[in-house]
């Protein structure tokens, strides 16, 4: 009950947060528009999709990644002007703590997911139920790493510096992932496969042939959460035993 | 909710109590020992300060109260549970030294945010009335002032209606008057039978709000008992005139004067309150001249009571 109420003003506050709506929605939005639009029915080679439904699902794991790492701007915010040791002192506990941290995360991502989607649909993208819905339970999924990354770094990067090291990180994952161009053979090719971002961009497979990950991508975006949360959890110790 | 206040008198036994509470630190000038094996009870609904000068231990101590860090030796009880017991049934609320307020919220949402995290708080907008705060009560909290910041985080405090409040130098960005109305909020909060412990560098402050002070130097407690006793003990002030051929006996004997001795010309009074005697000497003895009263301050007065500059030799503690 009290996680719930503290989820709802964490909620509040991040669409207040003007830096959200740029970012998370206003960025992927707007490159959606400027490069899907000119030719939204033209199928990109080697991919089998229109410039609509290509990038449609690109930015959507774009304004989805930046929405779960931004959940890193905002606890390292909290713990710059001490919010986090007034927070100690009350009995919310850490797990609602961070349940509300993801879980905010999570709304702001399907927001951006809607916001494309229904761009998308506007230029042409027709999915069947079934399918809208797969690609939106694989997006769900591969955010997951991406919710442990953006706690693993607010609590161990401080506020000046995760700005720029987040947009860094998406710009870079976004660019190996093939968010801005289809990525199909050679070294970029066999690398990008052990990102989790790949797999998030990857969702947009299911708008080809209903087919969702492999058994590798299932097992990359697995590792990948593992990983981070130990990540997360050892930045949360370290950072609070020190107090 | 449930209301608490049948419980509220049973869960708050055996006050606060710290045995043989220890912290060191590593810094680079080498090992710190902040606190070095402290003994504290407080009974419930006490009004107690803990005063000292900066670098004392009282901010550790606190923290250790408070279960923001970990004592190297020595334990803590606060009502009879661990402090992070005690803070998850929400029975501690605190002004931390330092801190400022998460943004994007309204004073009044940020309140009732922390209200909703307690079992038991107090009306919301009871503590924005009792802090003040009810006219900037919809201001976002990245637009107050510094002392207004203060008000918020002194009404986070206590709108979780603790039984215990503990506040670590809250005045310190405040102006006078904002000392004024905080300590009568405070006097007010704790007559409701609350525990209260602050801490304060300022002998005034501890001695006009609280029942009791203990008083830190190095990491010890050097004295603790009622705050009458401990200004009179650290309170003193020194007043100098130029006033020949006066008896330093008679000096003495003013108000307020505690000893007196002549220098030459000079004659310099130790006072224990030196308003009342610098009115006594003007009325008595309109000659003297070049009056100064200077104040001995804290730290002075605490080298004074521990009779040593340096107290880093290793202590022998009889356990």
């Amino acid at each position: 009950m009290m996680g719930f109420v503290y989820a709802r003003y964490e909620l509040l506050r991040t669409f207040r947060n003007r830096r959200f709506w740029f970012f998370s929605l206003g960025f992927p939005l707007v490159f959606f528009w400027l490069i899907a639009s000119p030719q939204h029915n033209k199928i990109i080679e080697h991919t089998g999709l229109t410039y609509a439904a290509y990038y449609m699902v690109s930015l959507a794991s774009f304004g989805t990644m930046m929405s779960m790492i931004s959940t890193g701007a905002r606890i390292a915010g909290e713990r710059q002007v001490g919010w986090t040791r007034q927070l100690r002192i009350s009995p919310l506990s850490v797990r609602a703590y961070f349940r509300a941290k993801v879980l905010t995360g999570y709304v702001m991502a399907l927001l951006s997911l809607v916001v494309l989607y229904i761009s998308g649909a506007i230029l042409g993208v027709h999915l069947p139920a079934g399918h809208w819905l797969g690609m939106t339970g694989l997006i769900v999924v591969g955010a997951l790493p991406f919710a442990a990354l953006g706690v693993f770094l607010g609590h161990l990067v401080n506020t000046d510096a995760v700005g720029p090291l987040m947009g860094g990180l998406v710009s870079i994952l976004a660019f190996l992932s093939g968010t801005w161009f289809p990525i199909t053979s050679g070294f970029l090719h066999s690398f990008g496969q052990f990102l989790p971002s790949w797999w998030l961009v990857q969702a947009r497979n299911v708008a080809l042939d209903g087919q969702g990950w492999s058994t590798r991508g299932w097992v990359t975006v697995a590792a990948w959460t593992v990983i981070l949360a130990a990540g997360a959890a050892w930045a949360y110790q370290r950072d609070t035993g020190k107090v | 909710m449930q209301p608490m206040t049948a419980q509220a008198s049973s869960r708050n036994g055996g006050g606060i109590r710290l045995r043989g509470l220890t912290k060191t630190f590593k810094s680079p000038q080498g090992t710190v020992r902040a606190v070095r094996g402290i003994d504290v009870a407080i009974d419930p609904g006490e009004t107690v300060a803990l005063l000292g000068p900066n670098g004392a231990g009282k901010s550790t101590t606190i923290d250790m109260m408070l279960g923001l860090s970990k004592p190297d030796a020595g334990s803590v009880s606060v009502f009879g549970r661990t402090p992070h017991d005690a803070v998850d049934a929400g029975l501690v609320g605190a002004m931390l030294q330092t801190g400022q307020l998460i943004r994007d919220l309204s004073v009044r949402e940020l309140v009732a945010m922390m209200a909703a995290l307690y079992p038991d708080p107090m009306d919301v907008d009871e503590a924005l009335q009792l802090t003040g705060l009810k006219d900037i009560a919809l201001q976002r909290t990245q637009k107050l002032s510094g002392g207004q910041t203060q008000r918020v985080r002194f009404a986070v405090a206590i709108v979780c209606n603790p039984d215990l409040l503990v506040l670590d130098e809250p005045t310190v960005a405040m102006d006078v008057e904002g000392r004024r109305e905080f300590w009568t909020i405070m006097r007010e909060f704790a007559s409701r039978g609350k525990t209260v412990l602050f801490a304060t560098h300022y002998l005034e402050e501890a001695d006009a709000n609280a029942d009791r002070a203990i008083l830190m130097a190095h990491g010890r407690i050097v004295a603790d008992g009622p705050t009458t006793e401990i200004k009179a003990r650290v309170g003193r002030r020194t007043l100098r005139a130029t006033l020949p051929s006066v008896d330093p006996a008679k000096l003495a004997e003013l108000p307020g004067a505690v000893s007196a001795e002549r220098h030459g010309d000079a004659a310099i009074l130790s006072c224990s309150d030196s308003d009342q005697t610098i009115r006594a000497l003007l009325a008595q003895y309109p000659q003297a001249k070049d009056i100064e009263i200077v104040g001995a301050g804290l730290e002075a007065a605490f080298l004074e009571l521990t009779g040593e500059p340096d107290l880093d030799e290793p202590e022998v503690v009889a356990q």
